[in-house]
């Protein structure tokens, strides 16, 4: 058997070349596609909630369940343990079976398939996050656990990752911050069999945006904060009916609120960006709209909103790892198959040793993001290695996307080869701010 | 359990090399760096110390002689002398790279013999200063074509040296010099064996010694083999030329000695960007580490850029010297830690020296010397080429005859 064999990529280039022509008609995705991206240019704000759910309060515990740190022996050790091991190799076959066959037609469709959403809950995402008493999966905090399913996620679609993951970052917020009674609210819904569409929403529309200083306001009126202003790549923005948004709390600093898309006042428009189209990502409105004081998370606690930031951008780290990974999985067959002047094109320098930068400073963003997840889940400080990793992922991690496109030259720029969509998702990852977290 | 901090058992040992890097090491390296090939007698001392914590434990090693892979007993997870002898080479090059490299019983030479070397030899050699010569007039990274030739006299038993060899870390103060030769030409690789010949050997002569860009508290020589007999226990590894085993014997070697170099790298970067942090703290100029890059000053977002760089080298040394540890075949991680670390010293001190002005490039202060030292950690243990060559042939599965 050959390397290109034995690799995906002979598989992927196959399909590639299915959905090109024949796949795509078949399943009827074509249509919808051409329709989604005509209805996102030609379509202006509608109102947010069109799948609408109420959420009612559970029998309340006493106190907030917390994941307690994990423990530190104090070695050094790249090795996961049994059960992550377990997740990274079910999340891995689940993203090569179902995500990235269907990667090329969401991103067409600026969708997610409902029913791979489904698929994806009944892996239990959201309970990876979320305590054991809670109907959750885990006893201690897991952030290195969800780094390694959002990797193994993104390795099959970044899009689809990111639709996949949006919910189940609500649920690890809720673990993390909310209170009884928004534990009680919000979370049987997510770790039940029907999962809400849910996502964080921290960005907004304008250039050199500081998550820090989100211009949407929460003004206090009774027993209400009344939110107004505008929230960019949302992901499944139209079908979310749970928001976790970023507003700044007059007269004190940063909060983040629980936001029910029903509530009156919000309109949400589908804005498709460059790439991770499969996240259905949308631009929200806000103007007047009421939520409880309750709504507010970790009573406005700025510690937690900054904790917040930092976590989502290690989510954006775990996802380029993962789509690095697979723009390296890629090229390394096709330089060996691709022949030109009478041998592979690998056997010449300048392929070759583009490849080996590949790797390089792929293991470099890996190795700098699990150690930030590791740090977050022992209870260290993690700031500055978050910041470390994004550098790392944002700037290698776009490098990477290029240089995918690069080795497969002309056939790169097309759409029959993942690597151009890579190329698009890769330059997310020092965009967005929010959107996931782990 | 995935942990990327250091082993707590080593925060002792960290503490004690920075102690070292910032008390013996700072202060005499301007010294050192005008006084080219004047031997820092300072070292003495020092090396009797780094003996002794070599001699206090298994798993508390920290030198050159850390390499020795020994098979671990236990199922568990090691952390042991091939990550204290990272760690403690970082902290003392944070110091200077130059005086590390001259340190007594520290060669390159010392981590051949403990990487090869069978339990005799170990025990003959001990307490010896080893210096390293592979490199020839023709023959640099491309080591399969060396020239220095070795052959067999069977009446005296000994192997008969000729050749020429330059680039000799430490190769004028060392007591033995491990050589590399090859028994027969036309076999090529397989042929190349490494031979310990003594200093005082009379047919080692030393033709001169080099004037360099950086590292100048280091002697680099260069020696002519003439007619250099050297005992058959003397070989290190199998005396049979085994077309099949190929370099594997000598090139063992780079897999454990290619980490520490990697931490050559990462401390003398992390020396760098420490100073810059704080020169440019003087100037008013902060990393912070929340606001995005594009928020910050051009240059305290070239800083947090320098920093990743280095996160990156360092976990990437760490990981390869983790799975030395562990008895884990680490030839790709090797390479990777070396390349990147490599490229990211250089990239780091040249850049920081811009950063600084005229207090980075004058003499007044370290960074200037630091950016000429750093080049050398791209260039020997294998260049920034070779890495990349050896990284893309385990990656793309080729030969060294498809991928030159």
């Amino acid at each position: 058997m050959s390397v290109a064999e034995r690799s995906m990529g002979l598989g992927l280039r196959a399909l590639g070349r299915l959905a090109g022509s024949e796949l795509v008609d078949r399943v009827g995705a074509r249509k919808p596609a051409e329709r989604a991206l005509y209805r996102a240019t030609r379509e202006g704000f509608r109102a947010a909630g069109a799948s609408a759910r109420t959420f009612k309060a559970a029998q309340q515990r006493k106190e907030p369940a917390r994941l307690k740190p994990a423990a530190d022996r104090g070695l050094f050790d790249l090795t996961p343990s049994d059960e992550q091991q377990m997740i990274q190799e079910s999340f891995r076959a689940f993203a090569a079976e179902r995500l990235r066959p269907a990667a090329l037609a969401a991103d067409g469709a600026c969708a997610a398939p409902a029913e791979l959403l489904e698929q994806v809950g009944e892996l239990g995402l959201t309970m990876l996050g979320v305590p054991e008493e809670l109907g959750g999966a885990v006893s201690e905090r897991s952030t290195l656990t969800a780094v390694l399913a959002t990797e193994a996620l993104a390795h099959g679609d970044m899009g689809l990752a990111l639709a996949a993951l949006a919910p189940a970052s609500v649920a690890s917020a809720l673990s993390l911050w909310g209170d009884v009674e928004q534990q009680a609210t919000y979370l049987p819904a997510l770790v039940g069999e029907d999962i809400p569409a849910a996502a964080l929403a921290l960005h907004e529309p304008r250039a050199l945006f500081d998550p820090r200083k989100p211009a949407t306001t929460a003004r206090r009126d009774g027993a209400d904060y009344v939110l107004d202003g505008a929230k960019s790549l949302v992901p499944l923005a139209e079908r979310a009916s749970l928001l976790i948004l970023g507003a700044q709390i007059e007269g004190r600093g940063p909060g983040l609120f629980l936001l029910e898309t029903g509530s009156a006042g919000m309109l949400v428009k589908p804005t498709p960006g460059m790439g991770v189209r499969a996240a259905g990502s949308g631009e929200l409105r806000l103007k007047d709209v009421r939520v409880p004081a309750g709504a507010l998370l970790a009573d406005g606690d700025p510690v937690v909103y900054a904790e917040c930031v930092r976590r989502a951008r290690l989510g954006w780290c775990a996802l380029a790892v993962g789509t690095a990974q697979a723009v390296l999985d890629y090229v390394i067959p096709y330089v060996n198959d691709r022949v030109a002047f009478g041998e592979p094109i690998s056997h010449r320098q300048a392929v070759a040793f583009a490849v080996s930068d590949i790797a390089i400073e792929l293991e470099g963003m890996r190795l700098a993001t699990l150690r930030a997840a590791s740090r977050a889940d022992s209870g260290r400080t993690f700031a500055a290695e978050v910041a470390l990793a994004r550098s790392l992922c944002a700037q290698k991690g776009a490098r990477i996307g290029s240089e995918g496109v690069q080795l497969l030259g002309g056939h790169g720029y097309v759409t029959e080869h993942p690597v151009e969509r890579w190329y698009r998702d890769l330059q997310a990852v020092g965009v967005y701010e929010g959107a996931l977290l782990v | 359990m995935i942990n990327l901090e250091i082993p707590k058992k080593f925060v002792p040992l960290v503490a004690q090399a920075n102690q070292v890097a910032k008390e013996v090491f700072r202060p005499i390296s301007r010294k050192y760096d005008e006084a080219e090939h004047t031997y820092p007698k300072e070292l003495d001392m020092l090396a009797a110390l780094i003996d002794g914590m070599n001699d206090g434990s298994e798993t508390d090693g920290a030198g050159a002689a850390g390499v020795r892979r020994t098979r671990g007993s236990d199922d568990g997870v090691r952390n042991g002398s091939n990550m204290s002898t990272a760690l403690s080479i970082m902290e003392l090059c944070w110091g200077d790279v130059g005086l590390l490299l001259s340190m007594p019983r520290q060669g390159l030479g010392n981590s051949a013999i403990a990487s090869v070397a069978n339990d005799e030899q170990l025990a003959r050699f001990d307490g010896m200063w080893a210096a390293m010569a592979i490199t020839e007039p023709e023959a640099g990274s491309d080591s399969a074509a060396i020239r220095t030739t070795a052959v067999l006299d069977e009446s005296s038993g000994d192997y008969i040296l000729n050749g020429e060899k330059i680039f000799v870390t430490s190769g004028d103060r060392a007591d033995l010099i491990v050589v590399w030769a090859t028994l027969d030409r036309a076999v090529g690789r397989a042929a190349i064996k490494s031979f310990v010949v003594e200093r005082d050997n009379p047919g080692l002569q030393l033709e001169r010694l080099e004037h360099k860009l950086g590292i100048r508290a280091s002697d680099t020589a260069d020696f002519r083999l003439v007619n250099c007999r050297v005992p058959k226990k003397n070989l290190l590894g199998s005396p049979t030329v085994d077309v099949k085993g190929g370099f594997g014997g000598v090139m063992q070697t780079f897999d454990n000695t290619r980490p520490l170099v990697a931490a050559m790298a990462v401390g003398l970067t992390r020396a760098c960007l420490e100073e810059t942090r704080r020169l440019l703290g003087e100037a008013g100029v902060e990393v912070d580490h929340d606001a995005p890059a594009a928020l910050q000053s051009a240059a305290a977002a070239e800083l947090l850029g320098m920093e990743a760089d280095y996160e990156a080298a360092r976990l990437l040394t760490l990981q390869a010297a983790w799975m030395a540890d562990n008895d884990k075949p680490n030839s790709l991680q090797a390479s990777m830690a070396k390349a990147k670390a490599g490229r990211t010293c250089v990239e780091v001190a040249i850049g920081c020296v811009r950063l600084c002005g005229s207090l980075g490039y004058g003499r007044e202060l370290l960074l200037e010397k630091w950016a000429r030292d750093a080049k050398i950690l791209d260039l020997f243990e294998g260049t920034q080429q070779i890495q990349l060559l050896i990284i893309a042939r385990q990656l793309l599965g080729k030969s060294s005859a498809e991928l030159r």
